[in-house]
């Protein structure tokens, strides 16, 4: 089976021509290798284009009445500025020098479940959470706001905030050479 | 004394119901596929650990990327009636060859006034042609406003749903840039809007 029937058709004994009985059996192997190989295209293609979506939700800047007024006891500032570096401190600004730290494992992430831990342990519950304020500065780029933005939902930071960058704070950067 | 006969069997086997199955997984794949489009602007997206995925339906793409923003709208229906609602704002009228041709273009980056050129190019011309961004600025006339705005417009007379919004940037693209398109968003008060990210695996 599954090969062109090529026996001569019972050869030429008695003179009568007879016609060649051909097989209905076609090789399918190459078929289906080609068949295999176009599933495995489309796997490749599909699996491999798929982006991925960070929903974020701001602010509403035409409401000016919903801004809630935020303990600086509880706040920490995240500076971010040139060539991937961050600056953070804890309060109001000016209170404490900021910070210089750096994206991974052993940089921001620790030191936000760190604080994190602080803030919860010297203030009384319920709403004892830190309040995490980014600040983008002209020099960081996107790469750095999406990163930050990450490490604040893999450290399930609770309440988090966008923010423009302020004059002060760019003078903090200035001076530990990240602007 | 008699020998024991030792049946010979063919090697070649039935393929036939291989072939049914690998075909069928094919026929399968190629309708569930969604092609990798080809993006008019290149730009190499951030890693993050996010791992929910885009949605493909009533989605609008911003791209951000050399300086350049692109727009993108989801939907041959919903560019069709874009193109109109953009062409009576602007006062020009786009002829239906011109609507057609729009329609089938998933993303572009073109000033509304060299939209009808744009338009009239062949598809190799297309390729070839550099883009050169929609017109940003932080007024609320600016072009980009005005597309996003049409686009909510016809998706929810159309789809009866509100349209998403993402942004697309590169990773190395300056901060305000971004900021600048964010501030067109929250302009017309569309708060809730996602960032598109490359899934990273390694942290």
């Amino acid at each position: 089976m599954a090969e062109l029937d090529t026996s001569g058709g019972g050869g030429k004994k008695g003179g009568k021509v007879r016609s060649k009985k051909a097989s209905t059996r076609i090789d399918l192997t190459a078929m289906v290798d080609l068949a295999f190989l176009l599933i495995t295209f489309f796997i490749m293609a599909t699996t491999l284009a798929k982006p991925k979506a960070m929903d974020t939700i701001w602010p509403d800047k035409t409401k000016k009445d919903v801004q809630l007024p935020v303990p600086e006891s509880r706040t920490m500032t995240v500076l971010l500025g040139a060539n991937h570096s961050i600056a953070w401190y804890v309060g109001p600004p000016g209170k404490t020098p900021p910070t210089v730290d750096n994206f991974g494992k052993n940089g921001i992430r620790k030191t936000l479940v760190e604080k994190n831990k602080e803030i919860e342990a010297s203030h009384p519950g319920p709403n004892n959470y830190m309040i995490v304020l980014v600040k983008a500065s002209d020099k960081s780029t996107y790469k750095d706001f999406v990163s930050i933005l990450d490490e604040l939902n893999i450290t399930g930071i609770q309440s988090h905030a966008v923010v423009a960058i302020t004059p002060p704070e760019i003078g903090m950067l200035k001076d530990n050479n990240l602007y | 004394m008699a020998r024991i006969k030792i049946p010979r069997k063919s090697t070649a086997i039935d393929m036939t119901a291989m072939c049914d199955v690998a075909f069928l997984l094919l026929t399968f794949f190629i309708l569930t596929a969604k092609l990798k489009q080809e993006d008019p602007l290149r730009v190499d997206v951030p890693a993050s650990t996010v791992k929910v995925n885009v949605p493909d339906v009533d989605m609008a793409t911003i791209t951000v990327g050399h300086g350049k923003v692109f727009f993108g709208l989801e939907g041959t229906d919903l560019r069709k009636s874009l193109l109109e609602e953009i062409g009576k704002k602007y006062s020009t009228s786009f002829t239906p060859e011109e609507i057609q041709k729009f329609s089938l273009i998933p993303t572009f980056g073109v000033p509304v006034n060299t939209l009808k050129q744009y338009l009239a190019l062949s598809t190799d011309d297309k390729k070839k042609y550099t883009q050169p961004g929609i017109p940003v600025d932080t007024t609320t006339n600016s072009e980009l406003f005005n597309w996003i705005y049409e686009a909510r417009v016809v998706t929810k007379n159309l789809h009866n749903k509100e349209l998403r919004f993402a942004i697309k940037g590169d990773s190395r693209e300056q901060y305000p840039e971004i900021g600048k398109i964010i501030d067109v968003l929250q302009k017309q008060a569309v708060n809730k809007f996602s960032l598109i990210t490359s899934l990273n695996q390694g942290k």
